[in-house]
């Protein structure tokens, strides 16, 4: 994928990032409660008088708050969701004031398991408390608030962020105009729960995990993190994905003698996994697979999807990915039909597109214009 | 917004306020028409994807899928008029798809091309061809439309499965109504708009 320079006029050019601190105590789903955090974020656009134009962005697994744009001039690569924020682009900022952040638990600055637990003067690690969708919902309204945004015109988000824009409509549902939810899902399947039990299981059976006190000791549980990460990224991508990009394509070695053989996926893997592993919290991601597991809001509306769409009052717009696996078409199409029959206003679009789960992240055409032509037709605030 | 003549045939049967299905929305004209002048609310159902961004452009709720893969998920009651335009003859299983709009709702518009039309009959009794027509516009071979069928076909068909036409509206390609189509539709006639309901209803 080409990488748009900071001069592309479509390019958000160069950004900040921003924090603010909220004092607690901050209550959260499991009892517990932070005695204060901080939350790191970027805006994109600006807002307009009426304040009728912010825009949220949520993000995934292991995003954050750079979702666009670059940090100076020699900076390789923009924002996680460049693609699809900036000047004309589908997330445009000529018209919102886009807000992203790195949500509570986030290892991108925002207070999570890396940061120092006022109690004891050493970093948080495992007894960082756990923290559920719901929870990132009430620390992004805090931020809202901060910000002087009584409603957004639309919350956005990709598979775990687009479990946050629904969410938002849930918890707030005065406080949102539109919910996008791209590739996600109103709930994990036992097979998506089993996948990410493998992936907690190989971080926490790295010797240098300790029971999750690897920052007191200096160490990182990098292999655990590379295995977590290669086996999520295979489920991240489709069966054709994989083939149309490496098929049996061998880096080194000799199939005729059987010795050193590498297939080219094999070492596309190991890069990723290598290249995760130097920049993500382990605990950050035990703690998100949780979240992810544990995202289920139907469950208090008494596993009705109908009852749950029913109590939102914003309109929503489904899309999803033909070669998605991981949360596949039928979840975003069981979401749409229920919210039909809660009649709710949506939308729902079904991608034809190769790149399995990821394409959320990749610049597919149609999928771009159809988000684009949506965002474009919302009203501002009444 | 000026609606396309047949259109405004279908918009005249339906109620205001109704919530409204139109399966093959196209490019969700109808429901837009409907919902500023009717206060209808409305959902459309299509496959082709630039009519469903042509829907979203316009404000209008569409969800993409097949009719072809079934409606049992759609809720029995669910809605007030269930809406078919120019659809029926591209389908596989018309008269599933036909139980199933009055399973969704009391009643079903429906409308599509008459095979029967004499045009159709002279070209096909003469040059041994298979018709095109202005309402028949694609060839054998490149057609969407597998079951063509006329007036008199689909009339057996309701009778065959208990479903009651309650209106019928004969149109020639100008959609508009002439004499000898009021007496010989079959014949003269080359859109039909159909109103249906329930069996005994």
């Amino acid at each position: 994928m080409a990488e748009a320079a900071p001069s592309d006029h479509h390019s958000v050019g160069l950004v900040t990032a921003e924090s603010a601190d909220f004092s607690g105590p901050f209550p959260l789903a499991s009892g517990e409660s932070l005695p204060a955090y901080t939350l790191v974020y970027e805006c994109y656009g600006a807002l307009n008088a009426d304040r009728s134009n912010a825009l949220l962005v949520c993000h995934a697994l292991s995003g954050h708050h750079h979702a666009a744009g670059y940090y100076d001039l020699e900076d390789p690569k923009p924002g996680w969701w460049d693609t699809a924020i900036g000047p004309g682009k589908a997330i445009d900022t000529n018209r919102f004031f886009v807000v992203a952040l790195n949500n509570l638990g986030g290892c991108h600055g925002s207070t999570g398991p890396t940061s120092t637990n006022p109690a004891t003067g050493r970093p948080y690690g495992p007894d960082f408390p756990t923290v559920t969708v719901p929870d990132w919902v009430n620390a992004q309204a805090a931020l809202a608030d901060r910000l002087g945004i009584e409603r957004w015109a639309a919350v956005v988000g990709g598979s775990l962020g687009g479990m946050q824009a629904l969410q938002w409509a849930l918890s707030y549902p005065d406080r949102v105009g539109a919910t996008v939810a791209i590739a996600s899902t109103p709930r994990l399947s036992a097979q998506n729960i089993a996948f990410n039990e493998i992936a907690r299981q190989a971080i926490t059976a790295d010797p240098d995990f300790r029971e999750g006190r690897y920052l007191d000791a200096g160490v990182v549980p990098t292999a655990g993190l590379r295995l977590a990460r290669m086996l999520g990224h295979v489920t991240y991508q489709s069966d054709d994905g994989l083939r149309e990009k490496f098929g049996r394509a061998v880096r080194t070695g000799d199939l005729d003698i059987l010795q050193d053989v590498q297939f080219q996926v094999e070492s596309y893997l190991q890069y990723q996994g290598k290249s995760f592993s130097r920049r993500f919290d382990a605990n950050t991601y035990l703690l998100m697979t949780r979240a992810l597991d544990y995202f289920d809001p139907a469950r208090a509306y008494g596993d009705d999807l109908v009852a749950t769409f029913a109590a939102m009052k914003a309109k929503l717009l489904f899309i999803s990915f033909t070669t998605d696996w991981r949360f596949p078409s039928a979840r975003s199409r069981e979401m749409a039909l229920a919210a039909l029959r809660a009649g709710r206003e949506v939308s729902y679009v079904d991608v034809d597109a190769a790149q399995g789960h990821d394409a959320f992240l990749l610049p597919v055409p149609r999928y771009l214009e159809v988000l684009g032509t949506y965002l474009r037709g919302l009203e501002p605030n009444p | 917004m000026t609606l396309r003549p047949d259109l405004k045939l279908i918009a005249a049967m339906v109620p205001e306020g109704a919530r409204v299905l139109d399966l093959g929305c196209g490019d969700g004209a109808l429901l837009a028409w409907l919902a500023e002048h009717r206060g209808v609310r409305g959902y459309g159902i299509e496959i082709d994807e630039d009519q469903i961004t042509r829907c979203i452009d316009r404000g209008v709720s569409v969800l993409e899928r097949d009719i072809d893969e079934g409606l049992s998920d759609f809720p029995t009651d669910g809605f007030d008029v269930v809406v078919m335009a120019e659809t029926l003859q591209a389908v596989r299983k018309p008269g599933t798809v036909l139980e199933h709009m009055l399973r969704i709702a009391p009643r079903s518009i429906v409308t599509f091309p008459n095979f029967g039309h004499w045009r159709c009959r002279l070209e096909l009794a003469s040059a041994g061809r298979m018709p095109i027509a202005r309402h028949l516009p694609h060839a054998w071979h490149d057609t969407p439309n597998i079951h063509l069928c006329t007036f008199a076909d689909f009339e057996a068909l309701c009778a065959a499965r208990s479903l009651t036409i309650y209106d019928r509206k004969v149109v020639n390609a100008h959609y508009e109504s002439t004499w000898a189509m009021n007496h010989w539709p079959n014949l003269f006639g080359t859109i039909a708009v159909y109103g249906l309901s329930r069996p005994g209803a």
